[in-house]
């Protein structure tokens, strides 16, 4: 059993017909429950849950308090390596766009770990292109020696990784995964990934459950919201992260609800999420999975990032740059994509303690 | 009478015991303490940095209380006593409170790995204070490998229940001689009251504090609660009966013959 008999469990269901035979008085009783399926789950990102936002605000508010007190997680991206093998028609980073491509040395990682820490931040997320070629598993685990050194907790978003590999990475230090499975929509997947290892669909989607039975101790994963409906890709992404918890109680798991941003390459979204769409996103996940993380990155405005502290935000980004080694040679490189909130840490600092919330740069020390 | 409460061999003056987690800033720990008389202030060695003062909890815990760190995070008895010793290392001291927390849903704790790090910790000269489900044959065997206290959850955490294990916690209270100290799901000063009347030895106290609307009246109200609940105790309450004790008995017509 992987997540993907899950998955086909619920892929060919017609949704538009769920959601069509939803009344008010169903998304009344669920906003009501307090353990909800993973249908109800689904009728809360309908259409017709819309106008219950502020009711689900209300709870979401209510139970992300409860279970995360007002904090706000910081951490900040690193971007280790622009190489790519891939041709993801919808990213900076493929293997077809001219840019300047570029790996970091380990001394240019300890010179960019030395600008981020100097910041008080104790958590990274470190990325890279996919190319195992450019960026073997061995370097990763070079850097995280590295990046130990001044970080008390390391992410990695990279490529899919065997078990093995993965246990190896966490016996290095790493101790959370952030994997996007792009698009859940297997059709839309492959439409998306013509070409490249990454076309692998069923490599990429089990790769967070082999991560958990490696040992991870924190995962976090999301959709990139534009590539299809945004609604069955929120369900997809929700149905994935219950099931890891169910089959992975240990393991803190979170979301990231990222949408598109403009980027080398100029691809056009096919669906436009709205702000409206991303909060609905966020409420019904919160009522459905209380103690689940969310993350906002920088991708999203500073005004919209300042409302979500108190819509179930737990994690945010701050001081970020997708260009590799973009902190010490920032002229130098083209970013993955273009950020929305370039606030400083000590800016967000502020930000966050005006909003009567507390900003906590460590929450996490590998053991 | 002097009612004192000692944990390893330390008198403790407030048996309101405070949680640091939740709240929205850590300057405000300081008057919490101050306003609730609180002594004994647990932080999670998760957040403790000493590379980075201005935001390291354990700066905030005024000199004159007992630090407690715990281990949240901790997933088994390994990693427990790995925090632990990272905390002491930090120099957070020798009391230490375990949580071990394999379930991310509920959060409740793994009474069986609780006892192993308890064990492990408590012959390394900690100050141990599990964190459990109640259950006196737990408490019984966490006595024996050298725990100082034993701290049953009233209602998961943060939930704000309240005593939902209250006939549990009277049997830890009745039977074991460690001092049970009520941890989890308190949501009111009542609450906290009550575990004080049926003779718990303390609480400890965060999401109700940090998720009220003015955390510094309720950190107040805490700490009278605790000290009212207390000393209800000491006085003994009278009986408590079923049907009511007429002033005119209505067997007041029978006379000895």
């Amino acid at each position: 059993m992987s997540f993907y008999e899950e998955y086909k469990k619920f892929s060919d269901n017609d949704f538009s017909a769920f959601f069509n035979e939803l009344e008010d008085q169903d998304i009344r009783r669920i906003i009501g429950k307090s353990r909800l399926t993973e249908l109800d789950y689904l009728a809360l990102l309908s259409p017709r849950a819309e106008k219950y936002l502020e009711e689900m605000a209300q709870k979401a508010h209510h139970l992300t308090l409860q279970h995360f007190g007002r904090t706000i997680l910081l951490y900040t991206p690193l971007y280790l390596a622009n190489y790519c093998v891939n041709s993801c028609v919808y990213c900076g980073f493929q293997v077809h766009n001219k840019l300047d491509r570029k790996k970091l040395s380990l001394t240019e990682v300890e010179a960019e770990a030395q600008i981020i820490a100097g910041t008080g931040l104790k958590h990274i997320l470190i990325l890279t292109g996919e190319s195992r070629k450019h960026s073997s598993v061995s370097y990763i685990k070079d850097c995280t020696e590295v990046l130990k050194k001044y970080f008390t907790s390391i992410g990695i978003e990279v490529y899919p990784l065997t078990e093995q590999e993965y246990a190896d990475l966490i016996q290095a230090g790493v101790d959370s995964l952030t994997m996007f499975q792009e698009a859940y929509n297997e059709q839309v997947y492959l439409d998306m990934h013509p070409a490249g290892p990454k076309r692998d669909y069923q490599f990429r989607l089990n790769a967070p459950e082999r991560a958990c039975k490696a040992g991870m101790r924190s995962v976090n994963l999301g959709a990139l919201l534009g590539l299809h409906d945004w609604r069955t890709e929120a369900f997809f992404t929700g149905l994935h992260v219950n099931y890891l918890q169910n089959n992975y109680p240990d393991v803190e798991v979170s979301i990231s609800p990222p949408r598109m941003r403009p980027h080398l390459g100029g691809f056009n979204p096919p669906v436009d999420v709205s702000d409206k769409n991303l909060v609905q996103y966020i409420l019904a996940f919160r009522l459905f999975m209380p103690r689940g993380g969310i993350t906002i990155s920088t991708r999203e405005n500073p005004q919209l990032r300042e409302h979500l502290i108190k819509l179930g935000a737990t994690k945010m980004s701050a001081g970020s740059c997708t260009a590799v080694g973009g902190r010490t040679d920032a002229a130098k490189s083209t970013g993955q994509f273009d950020i929305s909130d370039e606030r400083d840490v000590a800016t967000m600092t502020r930000v966050i303690y005006s909003h009567g919330y507390q900003p906590v740069f460590k929450d996490w020390q590998t053991i | 009478m002097h009612d004192a409460l000692m944990i390893g061999g330390q008198e403790v003056t407030s048996r309101l015991f405070l949680g640091t987690g939740k709240f929205a800033s850590n300057d405000m720990i300081p008057e919490l303490v101050n306003v609730s008389g609180a002594q004994v202030v647990t932080v999670a060695i998760r957040r403790v940095d000493p590379d980075y003062p201005e935001e390291n909890v354990a700066n905030y815990i005024p000199g004159n209380c007992i630090l407690m760190p715990n281990t949240s995070g901790a997933r088994n008895a390994r990693e427990a006593v790995r925090i632990a010793k990272l905390g002491r290392a930090a120099g957070c001291g020798d009391w230490v409170k375990i949580e071990v927390i394999a379930d991310n849903r509920y959060l409740l704790p793994d009474n069986y790995e609780t006892i192993k790090a308890t064990e492990e910790l408590a012959a390394d000269g900690f100050v141990v204070l599990p964190y459990i489900s109640p259950d006196l044959m737990v408490a019984r065997k966490l006595e024996e490998v050298g725990a100082a206290a034993v701290m049953p959850l009233g209602a998961p955490i943060g939930s704000n229940r309240g005593l939902k294990t209250k006939e549990l916690i009277k049997i830890l209270i009745e039977e074991c001689s460690l001092p049970v100290i009520v941890d989890a799901g308190i949501g009111r000063p009542s609450q906290a009251a009550e575990a004080m009347e049926i003779g718990a030895a303390a609480v400890l106290v965060n999401t109700a504090i940090a998720t009220a609307k003015d955390p510094v009246a309720m950190a107040r109200a805490f700490g009278q609660a605790v000290e009212a609940g207390r000393n209800a105790f000491l006085a003994n309450p009278g009986e408590v009966f079923e049907y009511a004790r007429a002033s005119s008995p209505l067997t007041g017509f029978l006379r000895n013959e």
